[in-house]
């Protein structure tokens, strides 16, 4: 079991988290032609190494977080709630 | 080029060899890797090996490596559950998976190597009347294309497994069943092996703990791939590597839609046999088969996050336990006696992507997810066609690259989440 430290709840184990993926910029829907969005919706970088994904804490305080891990050693080397700058590790 | 021609396998040839005592030859060759090849294939798993072995017997192209950074089978086909069947979801699906299930019918004599197929038949289990409306589904798009499938409630099931508990007053009742007949397991180590053993006597070489690092392109061509142990140039180049597939698609520039997540699997002690159907149940998230020496093997949903990792844990084990042991009580004695784990490379609509990609001769037969190993001969034919012949064969085509960019889904959700 991973333990992800949670910035409101502390460490918890992950199976009370609910993973939403890797992190991507979404483009913008004004301008976005149909085949930049399907590669938005479908493309991953799928990386060996450290990532940063986002991950919703479902059977706690039902917030977000975004966590930077390590896809080999599932490490995780950093967390902050969503849309907020530096945080909790 | 070096032809290896491999001492024929049977009944005879085994008694002789245990009255002279006289050791068994290799099974493939080990060879120096040259400079050049026709075809390079990266990954020696069944879809590997499988293309190789069409390339050489049905288009006569033998000057093929197939290369791997550890050993044959060391992934996904050495790893998996062994199921077989040909139930999907989408005609496309159907019919392509039915393909393989034909060929995987009579390759214990094609490839003179006994891979123990036993279609004994394959149970798809409904808790809920969602699930029983997909099973109906299912089964009418098999009927069309001529497969034997079909809803039976839970007597008939209870007849057909009698150690599962069909009452009404478990916490997720049984409804009734998608059941498959011709559904089955198989040795997987024998199938990657056959394949491995009849492609290199047809002069295919098989290079371990050979690993790509790069691969060599030019004017939007393929020219080759860089290894641990040297260059090699090649005008074709196959994609093989299942959970690894994006890692070796981002060396040739190409981005493929595919997620790494590792997906577990346990065994027991070995027992009498008492199971002969394969039970799966989508809602409890397992499934079950008795192999023929008697050992329970289980599995489940994948881990539910992307990794590399293929450390086992023990909440997957725990869970496991519980939910197998809602389906039968009665094996709450039985013991565990190993756990593993392999990578699945998850595709958005659950089904492959085999074909062309940007980048001229980087060919890909990725995507395969919980599911490919049944598919290893009926891709492995396939792709074989495709690169001798420069053109997608007809049941393939569905599952090109460019679907995704043009929003063609091919969506086996209700076919493949977590039945394998
Ligand atoms: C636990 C489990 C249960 C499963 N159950 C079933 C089932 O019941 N039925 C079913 O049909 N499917 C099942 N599957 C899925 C199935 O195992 C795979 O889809 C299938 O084996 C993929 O085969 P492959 O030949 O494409 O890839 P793999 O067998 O995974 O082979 C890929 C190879 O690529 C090599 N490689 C990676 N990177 C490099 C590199 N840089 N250079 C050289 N080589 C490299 C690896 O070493 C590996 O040997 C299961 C999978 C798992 C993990
Ligand atoms: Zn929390």
């Amino acid at each position: 079991m991973i333990l992800i430290p949670c910035p409101n709840c502390g460490p918890r184990n992950s199976s009370e988290f609910t993973y939403e993926g890797e992190n991507k910029e979404r483009p913008n829907a004004a301008t976005v032609t149909k085949a930049q969005w399907r590669n938005y919706l479908y493309l991953k970088n799928n990386p060996l190494g450290w990532t940063t994904e986002t991950w919703y804490h479902s059977s706690g305080c039902k917030k977000f977080l975004v966590a930077e891990r390590h896809t080999m050693t599932n490490e995780i080397r950093s967390t902050k709630a969503l849309g907020q700058q530096g945080g909790a590790s | 080029m070096s032809r290896n021609k491999p001492v024929k396998y049977s009944a005879l040839g085994l008694f002789k060899r245990g009255l002279s005592g006289k050791e068994w030859p290799r099974v493939w060759r080990d060879v120096d890797l040259k400079k050049t090849y026709d075809v390079v294939i990266i990954g020696a798993g069944v879809h590997g090996l499988s293309t190789a072995y069409y390339l050489a017997k049905n288009h006569g192209v033998k000057n093929v490596a197939v290369v791997d950074r550890a050993y044959v089978g060391g992934g996904g086909s050495g790893r998996n559950t062994a199921i077989l069947r040909s139930n999907y979801l989408t005609p496309e699906g159907v019919r392509f998976y039915d393909r393989s299930v034909d060929l995987y019918r009579h390759l214990a004599a094609d490839l003179n190597f006994n891979v123990m197929f036993a279609p004994r038949g394959h149970l798809t289990l409904a808790h809920n009347d969602g699930a029983l409306r997909t099973m109906r589904w299912r089964a009418e798009v098999n009927k069309v294309q001529g497969i034997d499938s079909e809803v039976i409630g839970p007597e008939e099931i209870k007849k057909l497994v009698p150690y599962m508990d069909v009452s009404d007053d478990t916490r997720y009742p049984i409804l009734g069943a998608l059941y498959h007949p011709p559904g089955g397991i198989i040795r997987h180590d024998a199938v990657n092996w056959g394949y491995a053993r009849a492609a290199d006597a047809m002069g295919v070489e098989i290079h371990q703990k050979t690993e790509v690092l790069g691969i060599n392109t030019a004017g939007g061509k393929v020219t080759g791939v860089r290894t641990n142990r040297g260059d090699v140039s090649a005008p074709i180049v196959i994609n093989c590597t299942a959970g690894w597939a994006t890692l070796i698609a981002d060396m040739a520039g190409v981005k493929l839609p595919i997620i790494t997540h590792p997906l577990q699997a346990a065994v027991t002690e070995p027992v009498q046999m008492f199971l002969s159907s394969v039970v799966v149940s989508g809602s409890l998230h397992v499934y079950v088969s008795q192999t023929d020496r008697g050992e329970l093997v289980f599995g489940a949903s994948t881990d539910p996050y992307a990794a590399y990792s293929m450390r086992s844990s023990l909440e997957f084990t725990e869970e496991l336990a519980g939910h197998v042991l809602e389906l039968m009580p009665s094996i709450s004695k039985m013991r565990v006696l190993r756990q593993w784990s392999g990578l699945c490379d998850i595709t958005p609509d659950f089904s492959p992507i085999m074909g062309f990609t940007e980048v001229e001769g980087f060919l890909v037969d990725v995507g395969w997810g919980t599911y490919g190993f049944k598919a290893g001969p009926a891709s492995g034919e396939a792709m074989a066609q495709l690169a001798a012949t420069n053109k997608t064969p007809e049941i393939i085509s569905a599952f090109d690259l460019a679907r995704f960019e043009e929003g063609r889904l091919a969506s086996e959700r209700g076919a493949a989440a977590v039945g394998h």
